[in-house]
Order: structure tokens, then sequence, then C-alpha cells
């Protein structure tokens, strides 16, 4: 069987299994899996470029950005245009942002590729500012998505959770194929070692620039995903926090893998979610009871680095294989 | 190779075809209900709000929901609203729009919640408005003087509270207009409808002074090029439609450049005490220790509660409240918001009676029955949302105390004059909201 088929079967029964659950929980429960489900894109984006090209970013929320405000506009001036056509202008928009940064950052390393980034993730969203008629200014902008196809006959927010869920999964499906490829085999070459790389015939420059691409095509996207699942798009939403955190979730999940990406995804979601309704029931003063969440978040991801260095899917993978060799070792002593 | 390419192109065409477009509606979408009772039972009501709890808007604004739930407790303690407790969900969104989105859904398909009441700030709020109509959510008292909650025909549910940027804008220049004639007028602003709808108030009476426009980023803690560029241009007096932070970033930023204009502020961030607070941490994070009463020794500010410094009878009734729910909690202006806006929700409903649907609860609101804590009427009817019509004028003295230099006025949000408010306000007394 080959590569794609089979990542295109595992993407099938993983929707399968979205809708699945999409059936029996609550609508807001079908909010919070749709957003997931962007994380997920973005941060699967992020680790592309981190974990396989060893490109740093700090500031992919600006790509999401990109995306959210592309859908913004196409869904306000140009009504005609059906969502999912939205959806990919978005990506297409900050693919090409992403391009041009990768431009940049194929010349830089380190710290200084960090800080090129870290500008954009603060620059960016003063755009919002320097255009208030077009882009709102502080207030952004708000807008109603009209994607339900006539004749389907389902809740709104479970519709969403579908939408974001397949889009997400193709991605999936592309970036699997990509870095299980000759391509991916080239990212990591670049990655170990770019003298050797370039000694192979590697052309390191349009390498890391395409790597760029990629990932911020997937935070277009992650962003298109957001507006559409949230009709609103504001500067408010794509602060630095909102870089940081993506940055946070793909390493608690696991740097350079796909299913830690979604590990990643989750925790970003689900572990604030749980620290407020623990500080809920516990009745604390509410100075505390604020702040609780986001220190628990980053407790949660202190612990993880340094009892799991390897992020919670290194942790998983290598509890399996432990749990297999013990296997074998009982079977054939 | 071309009959593939030739296929792609149907296959697009077929789909850009049979969908139709993002932004147009079908009509599909159900109309509300103003029969539904969700969130109701025999003994309980469940209302939810937004608020920033924690992020940029927090300084201050975090004791809104504070004051608001101890408000909820004294009504509750004392039997609730026609037999029924008032069960008050607050959830945090940072000031975060799509925080805000998110939060408010939880509140209306997880929580089941009857309505929202006094959700805050403009840019988050904007983005549930649509949402909240098209759900028949009743959406009262939001906590943000935009224009744009006033919109009987596209959001029949929203509803404002405080005065809105324009009039109060009209009030301040007038004011200034009439008392600091002459002089050179730069503008600092929050860059969205708190900036755009006080400028379109106060440019009809100054305008022509106007030196300097200055907006600024809620996102950017930084405003020394603001500031800088108020200094330059000459403005003697500056006007600040901002939220308490930025008013405290603005007075020390101005400090720190020797500037020394006239402050106006909007009442959204003039409470002396939440600034008080604000300055000294503010100077403290900095390495510095200021004198708040000197720095705000002189400020002017428009209002439209009674203050806190004040023996209205709101003002007592709010304070028993205070000593016996959050003692620790200082008695601010900010906290004396929260408690207004619980007591007149409480007022709308039970208006709305025992018998209670959203409908009904919408019908109240606009009976134009409802006399708040405020100094001025307000403008709710079945034509207007618009919260209270106007304000008063007060300056800060050398002891933080604040005095007021001008009686509340009232306008309207259009081009109508500036008149004195109808005196004669309700008392607690009046309207005998709980108990025996």
């Amino acid at each position: 069987m080959s590569l794609l088929v089979r990542h295109l079967l595992l993407a099938l029964l993983a929707l399968a299994a979205v809708v699945t659950l999409s059936l029996v929980v609550d609508p807001f429960t079908n909010v919070r899996i749709a957003t997931v489900g962007y994380y997920l894109v973005a941060v699967a984006g992020l680790t592309l470029l981190t974990g396989t090209n060893g490109q740093i970013s700090l500031g992919h929320g600006a790509f999401m950005f990109i995306g959210a405000y592309t859908v913004a506009l196409l869904v306000i001036h140009v009504p005609g245009f059906p969502f999912w056509l939205d959806l990919l202008l978005a990506a297409f928009a900050a693919g090409l942002a992403g391009a041009l940064t990768g431009a940049a950052a194929a010349r830089l390393h380190g710290p200084y590729l960090a800080g090129a980034t870290l500008a954009l993730a603060v620059g960016l969203p003063a755009l919002t500012q320097r255009f208030p008629d077009a882009l709102g200014g502080s207030n952004g902008l708000a807008f109603t998505v009209h994607s339900l196809p006539a004749g389907l006959a389902v809740p709104q927010t479970r519709w969403q959770a579908w939408v974001v869920w397949t889009t997400a999964l193709l991605v999936l499906v592309l970036l699997a194929n990509v870095t299980r490829g000759r391509f991916g085999r080239i990212l990591r070459a670049v990655r170990d070692d770019e003298v050797s790389a370039a000694l192979a015939g590697i052309h390191i420059g349009r390498t890391k620039i395409l790597a760029f691409l990629l990932s911020a095509t997937c935070g277009g996207l992650a962003g298109g995903l957001q507006a559409f699942l949230l009709g609103t798009a504001a500067p408010g939403s794509f602060t630095l926090a909102l870089s940081l955190s993506l940055l946070a979730a793909m390493v608690l999940g696991g740097v350079g893998s796909l299913w830690g990406a979604f590990w990643g995804a989750l925790a970003l979601v689900y572990v604030p979610v749980w620290a407020n309704d623990l500080t809920h029931g516990l009745d604390l003063g509410t100075d505390v009871a604020q702040h609780l969440p986001l220190a628990v978040f980053g407790v949660v991801l202190v612990a993880v680095v340094l009892v799991f260095p390897r992020g919670i899917h290194g942790t998983v993978t290598r509890l399996v294989s432990a749990i297999r060799k013990k296997e074998s070792h009982e079977k054939n002593p | 190779m071309r009959r593939t390419r030739s296929a792609v192109i149907f296959a697009v065409a077929l789909l850009l075809t049979s969908c139709s477009g993002a932004g147009e509606s079908t009509g599909g979408e159900a109309g509300a209900k103003a029969d539904a009772a969700p969130g109701v039972t025999d003994d309980t009501v469940v209302i939810g709000t937004h608020q920033p709890l924690t992020g940029p808007a927090a300084p201050g604004y975090s004791r809104i929901s504070v004051a608001a739930k101890a408000m909820y407790d004294y009504i509750n303690d004392r039997g609730g609203i026609n037999g029924r407790r008032i069960d008050y969900r607050v959830e945090d969104d940072g000031y975060n729009p799509t925080r805000t989105v998110e939060v408010v859904k939880q509140l209306v398909l997880q929580d089941e919640v009857f309505a929202i009441v006094g959700g805050l700030g403009t840019p988050t709020h904007s983005k549930v408005v649509q949402y909240l109509n098209s759900e028949g959510v009743p959406d009262l008292l939001v906590s943000s003087g935009a224009l744009q909650w006033d919109d009987v025909a596209k959001s029949p549910t929203t509803f404002g509270f405080q005065v809105d940027y324009t009039r109060e804008g009209k009030i301040q220049g007038k004011y200034i207009k009439e008392n600091l004639s002459g002089r050179k007028v730069g503008l600092m602003f929050q860059n969205d409808d708190v900036g755009r709808d006080a400028q379109q108030g106060l440019d009809q009476f100054i305008r022509p002074d106007v030196v300097s426009r200055q907006g600024y980023d809620p996102a950017n803690t930084d405003v020394l090029p603001q500031l800088s560029a108020l200094r330059d241009s000459g403005a003697e007096v500056v006007v600040c439609s901002c939220v308490p932070a930025f008013t405290a970033l603005m007075i020390l930023t101005a400090a720190r450049l020797g500037y020394r204009p006239q402050f106006v502020v909007s009442s959204i961030g003039a409470d002396p005490v939440t600034l008080t607070g604000l300055l000294q941490d503010f100077a403290k994070r900095g390495g510095a220790e200021v004198s708040a009463a000197a720095l705000l020794n002189g400020l002017i500010g428009t209002g439209y509660l009674p203050d806190v410094a004040s023996d209205d009878p709101w003002t007592l009734l709010f304070r028993e409240v205070h000593d016996e729910y959050i003692p620790d909690e200082p008695f601010t202006n900010t906290v004396a918001f929260g408690m207004a806006q619980a007591y007149t929700f409480a007022q709308a409903l039970k208006l709305a009676g025992r018998d209670l649907t959203r409908g009904k609860l919408i019908d109240a609101m606009e009976s134009g029955r409802i006399a708040g804590p405020g100094v001025t009427p307000f403008a709710f009817s079945d034509r207007s949302h618009s919260g209270y019509t106007g304000a008063f004028v007060f300056q800060i003295g050398p002891d933080t105390a604040t005095k007021e230099i001008q009686a509340p006025m009232v306008t309207d949000r259009g081009n109508g004059p500036v008149k004195a408010a109808p005196t004669g306000r309700r008392t607690p007394e009046d309207i005998a909201l709980v108990g025996a």
C-alpha cells in the first residue's frame, strides 16, 4: 500500500471518529473540538519548520493573523465566494508572506531568526492601527460566515467542527507525506548539517524558504479556520502570547511529530479549561483564581520539559516500544 | 492532459456555483423565539457575562464583576427577584475578542444562560452581538459607551448602559469651550469606537481648537510617541477617551516628559481611586515612587453615577452592600459601576414578572420604567436602546477627593443641544427592589 493511500485511510478513520464524537457531545463541546482542530493545523505547521527543518519561529501568530484577516475581508467584501475558497486564499496569502519571511530567515540563524520572527508577531497586528478604515483598528472586524449547504440540517457548531477537522486532516496527510518523502529527507539533512547537505547538492536557501512557506501556509489556514469558526478577526487575538503558546504547545506535544502537534493542540485548549474548572471548584480568592489557569499551564509545560524532554509523544512512543520489547522477551526467553 | 485540465476546471466551476457565498445570507437561519426561557427554573435564573479578569483591561475593570456578584448576593439573601435567585456566571475573556466569542458561546450553549448582562468592552463585545441577537439572547447593559449597541432594527436584544461616548464627548466639548476657551486641545483616544464616537461629540464644540489627535492600541502599552506628539503640538488641554490603565500610563508618561496639560478624562477611565492604585502600581514596576495625589490633582473628569465619596442615597446602599459582602475590596467608582449595573438588571427582571420569558425581559427594558442609580435618566424605549443620557463634570482635588464643577447635563447622540438634566431622581426606597 502506498504511503499516500495509507495516510488517507488513517485520515478517513480519524474523520469518522471526530464525526461520531461530534454527534454525541453538546454544541459547545463541538466548538472546543473545532478549536483543537485549528490549533492542530498551526502547531503541525510549526513542528514541520522547527522539528523537521530546525528553524525557529516566534511569530506564527502573525501568519494566523494574515489568514484570519484574509477570510474576514473576503467574507465582507466578496460575499459571493464560498467559504472554502476564502480558506484557500487565506492559506495562499499566508504562504506568500511565509515565503517572503523565509527569504529573510534563510540568511539568519538562532537568536537572530528568533528576533526577526518575533518582530513579525509584534509588528504585523499593528497594521490594523495604520489602516483603521479597512481593518477596523483595535476593534477588528466582525462578520457571519454562512457555510452550511442548503438542505443539510445539522447544528451550526457540529458542521463547523466537521469543516475544521476535514481541513486539518487534509493538511496532516499532506504534511505526513512531505516529511516521509524526498523533501522530508532534504529538510532533515539541512537541519542536521547545512554544509554536508550543500555538498550533497541541496540548495540550502531554497529548502529553508520552502519550509517557511509550507509552515506559514498552515498558520494562515489555522487563522482562516479560526475566523470561519468564530466570525471575528481582531488584533487583540493575535498577540505575542499566541505565538508563544503555539511554540509551547509544540514543545509540550513533542517537537517534530504530527502526533505531538495533536497532543499540543489538545493541551492548549483543554489544560486551561480544566485548570479553570478546578479553580472554580476550589472557591479561591479572585486574584488567585484569575491567574491560576495560566500558572497551571506554565507548570505543566515546565514539568513536561524537565521530566519528559521529548514531549508527550516522545514519552508515549517510548512506553509503547518498551512494552513491545518486554512482550517479545516473554515470548522468546 | 488536456482532458484532465478541462475536468478540473469543470469541477471547480461546479463547486463554485453549487455553494452559496460565505458572506451571503441564505435566509434559512431560525428566527429567535421570544417566548423561550432557558436558564429559568422555579427558583433560579442563570445569567452570564464576559469580563477582562486578566489582560490589558484587567487593572480596574476586573473588580466590576466582583461588585456585581456582591449586589446579586445581597438581592438573593433578601429573597431574590420574583422568588428566584440570580445565578451569575462570570467568564474571563482577557479582553481578547477570540476568547470573548468562545466564552459567550460557552455561556449560551453549555450554561444555557437566560441573558448576557454587562459584557465588557467594545472590541470584545462587538464580536458577539450578531450571535446573541440571532439566538435571541437578551444582551443587556453592555459595559461600553459605543454607539453601536443602540441599533434597535439590527440588534433588537442589545441594550447599552453607560452614557455613550458621543453624548459624553458633547458634554466635555461644551464644557471645554465655555470654561477653557482659547486653549489648544489635544486628543488621546483608544483607536476604535471609543475614539471615533467620542471625537464625533467633541468636534461639535471644539474642532477649531484641536491641534493634535493621537490614537493608542490597547495591546501596546508604550504611549511615549503619542505624548511626545501632544507636547510638541503645544496642546494645553488633553482630552483622554481611555480605559483606566491607559489614563494612568498617559499621566505617568506626561510626568516623565515634564508635560503638564489640563487632562479631561472620560468616565470610563476617570475613577480617582482606581487611578491612584494603578499609578502607584505602574510606577513601582518602573522602579519609582510617585505621589498619585499630586499627579491627579486638577484632573477633570465626567461621570454619570453618583460619586462614591458623596452621601447620595444610592451610594449609601452600595456602601452597605460593600461593607456586608466585599469589605476587603477598596470602595471605588468601579465597584459602584458593577453594583449599579447589577441593580439595573435586577430591576428589569422584576418588571418582567414571575412568568418570565426572554421577550418579556426585552419588553421590560423598553418599558421606560427603569430608573437606576445614575444622575440622568436612561434613554431606553422601543425606539432607543441607549443607556444613560448625560453626565456631570468633576475635578479631582489635592487629596484625590472629587468635586462636582458642572451639574448633570443631558443630550442626544446627534446634533441636539446639551441641556440641564431633569431633577428628582428616584431613590432605592422608591424602587423597593427587594425585601419588605
